[in-house]
């Protein structure tokens, strides 16, 4: 390990291109040890292009890579391996059937005599490792379950047993809940304490103000600025990453508020979700708010019923929506922008107009057939109003980017002119400027009337667009909050407790 | 209530197809499949000693007519992602019980209704289990492949019924007036059209494509998944079933040991024509070209007086190289795309790389 305040990782204007498609222009970094080290920018700013040059999975076309002052080249993954280099990623990949111990030694376990596996070394140093890092985990039992936190654990330890010098951590916490995320931080501490390097990739200021030493902007391939954490402000950042001024990040235009549209009335699902009563009225924006795993989504998919729910009722313009039954709902007006849009809002390798036609195929119909040019036609308009980026409509939504494909979903469920729309997590993974856009576009729709039910992790997003808050604690909705009375402390306080303020 | 969105400035149009029109049919499995038929056929047909007699199209189409028919819903099974191994134990079960039924003293017409009946049951009892149940339809098939043939074989034994009235085998030997076209390629044209518009012009047919894509994404859009592939083994029962009685009076023959490995040239010819084994792609022209290439392929070999085990490593090899050809073909095009779009747009650079970017991510 070298001397804390060394440069251990370098990057000196580091070209990638792919055929005519340049995803890093020019790359700097300097990493010191000792250090913990953030990197941030937009999607697309080429940070994971950076990170994978470095961890040897891409070779960079020109600039230099210095590793502890000294140029290097890595042709693979190993040899970043090898040279002290270890990236942690948003959801590592572990082999579920395998012990943790046996993942932590995959593929360098140690032997003993007779070249066979020394079990018992093996799991000595996986205690011992996690003894190190403080954390509590069983090397014996399988990895599968584990939740991502530890998983990611695991992963460090791999890294410190292999005595990396720069540790990279790529949106380490996006899937983490608050306790978690202290865990990692303390880890991370520690081991910048040892005098190792980190990089931290977040899109989350807190979490970099909190934790990091100097921050790194990069914007559109290019490096941007670096600065000590202690002498900027997260305001400073968001300029630079956004290379302008960010105006109205959420243009909440005014409504009127009319009938109720939605009306939930004790809805339950054992373990997940008890006793959740509340409506929605039209021209309202209602957000669902709470920590990550409080079931916000699942009390979401259980009103579109794509899953099950054991008692309660869903009731929609005044007709009771029978449960489990995704058609009952859209025939009934709802409309469900899934959290995870490439899993669930797409089939990616359709075209676009097959996803915006996909919900109104039976409306299209003539006779009971559909034609391509049928829906083509009423594809076409709907991905127009949105401005969906695409050079035909028989392209494949596989290579759009996040925010291109959130709106292909948008104008799927707009196309059946739904009187309920839920959007979960409405602008997750979407670069500055497409958000305002899915932004000011929920606010329009509220605005002709539809009734909008939103679940955000981001609490701006929520405090900015909604008219009433719902803040839902294990399962519980723990607090109503109005427009005017919300505020980041009385969401927070009741997403963190039970007993928490009701409004 | 209205959603139209008002902008001020004019809303953007696409163009519908990316590619012209000769590159979307040039450029595709199926076209390649059919090139390929033709060119085999006219070979043979010039080349190939008798191949232009008028009995060689006839016997060739009463030869395919079995795979001809399993291969429509079969295609559509595929598409889903899933597989049926049990059509071939159907065919067999569906055979015996025309026979047994009729060593009973049931009328033809009468003893193929209820087989049909049961091949229904039998599909549904496949569907059940995969859709409903949730299992894995290579498992439950092959179980249900043994299954099936157990209850054929077990209601005949080792011996066959053969003395099916003159009329009912003749018919399924009739030929159209005086060409030589089989009368049953009529139930197979029919039945063609009706999956045709099934798989390409009906929101179903969209559906069973989003299963075979995402079908996670499939039943968040409404889709009803499960009776989708129900529906599809169904179909695949009722059709097996049809083909088993078909297949008993051309050969005037009711046998346990039916059509026993039928299913794999279904499958065979099936992934010929273009059909995806992971689902999701497909179209049933090909399918149709790939039955009909590995018909003429055999026939005409055969006439050529090549042995049988060549002529399956021919049609082997055959199957092996146009899978390898999907890939072939997918670089011709992402090569070809790309050249284009460098010539002609400059700017979606942006866009790509941020797709990229997401790409790798997840």
């Amino acid at each position: 390990m070298t001397a804390s305040g060394s440069v251990a990782l370098e990057l000196v204007q580091v070209r990638k291109s792919f055929g005519p498609v340049v995803a890093l222009r020019s790359g700097s970094l300097r990493v010191t040890s000792g250090s913990i080290h953030a990197l941030v920018g937009e999607n697309g700013a080429g940070k994971s292009t950076l990170v994978k040059i470095v961890a040897g999975l891409y070779q960079r076309d020109g600039g230099d890579l210095l590793l502890h002052g000294q140029s290097v080249d890595f042709s693979s993954t190993a040899a970043s391996k090898a040279a002290g280099i270890a990236v942690i990623y948003q959801e590592p990949t572990l082999f579920p059937d395998l012990s943790v111990t046996e993942n932590l030694f995959m593929g360098r376990q140690p032997v003993g005599a007779g070249r066979r596996i020394d079990r018992k070394a093996m799991h000595d140093e996986a205690l011992s490792l996690f003894k190190r890092l403080g954390v509590n985990l069983d090397p014996r039992r399988l990895a599968e379950g584990l939740s991502i936190a530890d998983q990611q654990i695991i992963e460090i330890a791999k890294a410190i047993s292999l005595d990396a010098s720069v540790l990279i951590m790529d949106e380490p916490t996006a899937a983490l809940s608050g306790v978690e995320v202290d865990r990692l931080f303390a880890v991370a501490r520690s081991l910048r304490d040892e005098g190792r390097a980190l990089v931290f990739i977040s899109h989350r200021f807190d979490e970099v103000f909190d934790l990091c030493d100097t921050v790194t902007v990069m914007r559109d391939g290019e490096y941007i600025s670096t600065d000590a954490i202690a002498e900027t402000t997260s305001a400073q950042i968001v300029a630079k990453m956004v290379g302008r001024e960010v105006g109205e990040l959420f243009p909440k235009t005014p409504a009127t508020i009319g009938e109720p549209v939605l009306t939930v009335s004790k809805l339950e699902r054992a373990g997940v979700f008890h006793d959740v009563s509340f409506e929605v009225r039209s021209g309202e924006i209602v957000a669902l708010a709470g920590l990550v795993g409080a079931g916000r989504s699942e009390i979401a998919r259980a009103i579109f019923g794509v899953d099950a729910y054991d008692s309660g009722t869903v009731t929609i313009n005044g007709t009771t929506v029978p449960g489990r039954k995704p058609r009952a709902a859209i025939q009934a007006g709802m409309g469900f922008v899934p959290e995870d849009r490439r899993q669930q809002g797409l089939v990616t390798e359709a075209s676009v107009a097959h996803n915006v036609a996909s919900v109104i195929r039976s409306k299209l119909s003539k006779l009971g057939l559909i034609t391509r040019s049928s829906e083509n036609k009423a594809a076409g308009p709907w991905s127009g109003r949105l401005e969906v980026k695409t050079n035909a409509l028989d392209m494949h939504a596989t290579t759009m980017s996040g925010g291109n494909q959130q709106k292909v979903v948008i104008a799927k469920w707009l196309a059946t002119n739904p009187s309920l729309l839920i959007i979960d997590e409405p602008t997750r993974g979407i670069d500055v400027g497409t958000k305002s856009e899915v932004h000011r576009l929920i606010s329009e729709l509220a605005g002709q009337g539809m009734a909008i039910l939103m679940i955000s992790s981001e609490l701006p997003e929520v405090l900015g667009m909604a008219d009433r808050v719902l803040v839902v604690h294990e399962g519980r909705i723990t607090a109503d909050i109005d427009r005017a009375d919300a505020t980041p402390e009385r969401v927070m306080t009741a997403a963190t407790n039970t007993l928490g303020a009701t409004a | 209530m209205t959603t139209d969105i008002q902008r001020t400035q004019t809303e953007r149009s696409y163009p519908s197809y990316a590619a012209p029109l000769w590159r979307r049919v040039l450029l595709t499995r199926e076209f390649a499949i059919i090139t390929l038929l033709l060119v085999v056929f006219f070979y043979s047909r010039s080349e190939v000693p008798n191949f232009d007699g008028p009995l060689t199209i006839y016997y060739l189409l009463l030869d395919v007519a079995p795979i001809l028919l399993i291969a429509l819903p079969m295609t559509l099974i595929i598409i889903t992602g899933e597989i049926d191994l049990s059509v071939a134990s159907i065919v067999g079960l569906s055979s015996v019980l025309v026979g047994d039924l009729h060593q009973g003293g049931m009328s033809i017409p009468m003893a193929a209704f209820i087989a049909i009946v049961v091949g229904i049951l039998c599909g549904a009892f496949n569907g059940f289990l995969i859709a409903y149940v949730g299992l894995p339809s290579l498992a439950v098939t092959i179980g249900t492949l043994a299954l099936y043939r157990g209850l054929a074989v077990g209601l005949l034994g080792t011996t066959a019924v053969t003395d099916f009235p003159e009329k009912w085998t003749d018919l399924a030997k009739q030929r159209i007036g005086e060409s030589s076209y089989p009368l049953i390629i009529i139930p197979i044209i029919v039945l063609a059209i009706l999956f045709v518009l099934l798989l390409h012009f009906t929101s179903f047919g969209r559906g069973v494509f989003d299963i075979g894509l995402n079908d996670e994404a499939a039943h968040f859009s409404g889709v009803n998944v499960a009776r989708t592939k129900f529906l599809l083994f169904v179909m695949a029962g009722a059709v097996s079933a049809f083909a088993g009685i078909y297949f008993t009076l051309r050969f005037g023959s009711a046998r346990g040991d039916n059509a026993t490995g039928l299913e794999l040239q279904v499958i065979a010819a099936v992934l010929l024509g273009g059909v995806s084994i992971f689902g999701g792609r497909g179209a049933l022209h090909g399918v149709l070209a790939g039955v009909l290439l590995i018909g003429v392929l055999s026939s005409a070999l055969r006439l050529d007086d090549v042995s049988a085990n060549v002529i399956n490593i021919i049609i082997g090899l055959l199957l092996v190289a146009s899978v390898m050809s999907t890939s072939f073909l997918s670089f011709v095009s992402r090569t070809t795309a790309g050249m284009k779009r460098r010539a002609t747009d400059g700017s979606p650079e942006r866009q790509r790389a941020s797709a990229h970017h997401e790409g790798n991510k997840s």
